[in-house]
């Protein structure tokens, strides 16, 4: 890995993304419209709004995020891009961490936008400090793009790699206590639960709604979503092949 | 003469089919290698070992004394694959400084590799907004940006401006006199006269090695199309027998 190909590989990236300001403002305008409609769906009921928007703001960076990943790197592999580039002195690391961070700052301007207007618009209300809220979203979004560069090894066209969103991101939505509090649900639920990263960013979340001060359960929940963050890029790296067929 | 490229029974697989099968050839510093034969001889394969991203089922590809793709001769070699290979989303400068970075060169770099393509005008352009001549022309400049020692060029002057070609030929036979190994495939005959040597192969095997001269003078013929077909039939009859 080399910092300065890191650095140009980062600036291409966002220089991609520069060009293509529909998909900027999807990313930052989508969460916020979600948002919005969470607030009006659950006009009149402020508790369970709080609950809601709050793990929600963790969730919409990962999906998102999740998604532009998968397609970006899927087309750095069908435009020839990626073996072209692995002729080059480019590390796995330097394309992997690329991303990561790439997305990653992109991530934190949506985490900040959706968690601001939730915070002074919408009156959402946190025991905890919005800032900590933000940083695990951001940890989320992070996550997602982990994630994203792992599944896009497995997808040949972009119409499996969409369909990977279903398979990663959907049970990890339904299993993270949002629907059903996990401690009610039945063993073998709670024991996948358990694997799954996203149980615990929303587990941070809720421990920052319900406390005023950062608790050591949010602490270790966010070390745990680094961990998984990491996992992911260390596989991400053994299945990118230098050579293929 | 030196020895830049040695490929030693080179056998490659894609999937159940044996696109390489025994595969030798040397290919000599600071000369233009033409690379000719059909499509799906194995051109594009050949190509993709030398650069190290093709999984090989056996044999050696030896690339200025080190293992073809090994992390040294990164620096010192040059690809352009068939169809463009550059970002769509970014402008042809954007494209050629970002290859032109990960070797620790500037923007001085990339655009002399623009001009060299003659794409210095539309450079500014989104690729995606380019014609087809225009984005090979930015993928070549990517692949010339380093000025490496070995430059591997797959169908580089496909649907260009026939002045433009012979442009781009002169540059070629430029890096050639400053001592690149180029290799560069066609299937365009009046370029293969071009070449200092030419190799073709046909169904992964290789069929011709020798000077463009040398090959006429043994088919006895002065077109190289009908040399071609002479060899090809000679070989044919070879194998048969």
């Amino acid at each position: 890995m080399s910092p300065r190909i890191l650095r140009s590989t980062i600036r291409r990236i966002i220089g991609q993304l520069r060009h293509d300001p529909r998909t900027i403002a999807m990313i930052v305008v989508v969460p916020v419209v979600l948002i919005t409609l969470l607030y009006f769906m659950f006009d009149g009921q402020e508790r369970v709004f709080d609950r809601i928007a709050l793990t929600m703001l963790g969730v919409f960076p990962f999906i998102i995020m999740f998604l532009i990943t998968s397609i970006a790197m899927l087309r750095e592999r069908t435009s020839g891009t990626l073996e072209r580039l692995f002729t080059t002195p480019v590390g796995k690391l330097d394309l992997l961490f690329g991303y990561g961070v790439a997305f990653g700052a992109v991530a934190a301007v949506q985490a900040t936008v959706a968690s601001a207007v939730a915070h002074w618009v919408f009156d959402m209300r946190t025991a905890g400090s919005i800032w900590l809220v933000v940083v695990i979203a951001v940890a989320n979004a992070v996550l997602g793009v982990a994630l994203g560069l792992l599944c896009s090894a497995f997808a040949r066209t972009e119409f499996q790699a969409v369909q990977f969103m279903p398979v990663v991101a959907v049970p990890q939505l339904l299993l993270c206590g949002l629907f059903v509090a996990r401690d009610q649900m039945a063993g073998w639920l709670q024991a996948v639960s358990d694997v799954l990263p996203l149980s615990y960013s929303v587990e941070a979340l809720t421990e920052v709604g319900t406390h005023p001060d950062p608790t050591g359960t949010m602490w270790r929940d966010l070390l745990i979503v680094l961990g998984a963050v990491i996992l992911a890029l260390a596989l991400g790296a053994a299945t990118l092949r230098r050579r293929t067929a | 003469m030196e020895t830049a490229i040695e490929v030693r029974d080179l056998v490659v697989k894609r999937g159940k089919r044996i696109v390489l099968d025994g595969f030798d050839c040397a290919i000599h510093r600071g000369s233009i290698t033409g690379l000719l034969g059909p499509s799906g001889s194995g051109k594009t394969t050949l190509m993709r070992a030398i650069v190290g991203v093709q999984r090989v089922a056996s044999g050696t590809v030896t690339v200025l004394g080190e293992p073809a793709g090994s992390a040294p001769l990164r620096h010192k070699v040059g690809y352009l694959t068939q169809s463009p290979s550059v970002y769509n989303d970014l402008t042809g400068r954007e494209n050629a400084r970002y290859f032109a970075s990960l070797y620790g060169l500037g923007k001085a770099a990339a655009d002399e590799a623009l001009e060299a393509v003659g794409l210095l005008d539309a450079a500014d352009q989104l690729v995606l907004n380019m014609s087809g001549g225009q984005q090979s022309r930015a993928s070549l400049a990517c692949a010339i940006v380093s000025r490496p020692e070995i430059l591997v060029l797959d169908e580089p002057t496909v649907g260009q401006d026939p002045v433009l070609r012979d442009e781009l030929w002169e540059r070629f036979r430029g890096f050639a006199a400053d001592g690149a190994t180029v290799l560069v495939s066609s299937h365009v005959m009046d370029e293969a006269n071009r070449c200092d040597r030419l190799l073709l192969i046909r169904e992964g095997a290789l069929i011709a090695d020798d000077t463009p001269v040398a090959v006429k003078g043994s088919a006895g013929t002065d077109d190289l199309d009908q040399a071609f077909l002479n060899l090809i039939r000679a070989h044919e009859e070879k194998v048969a027998a």
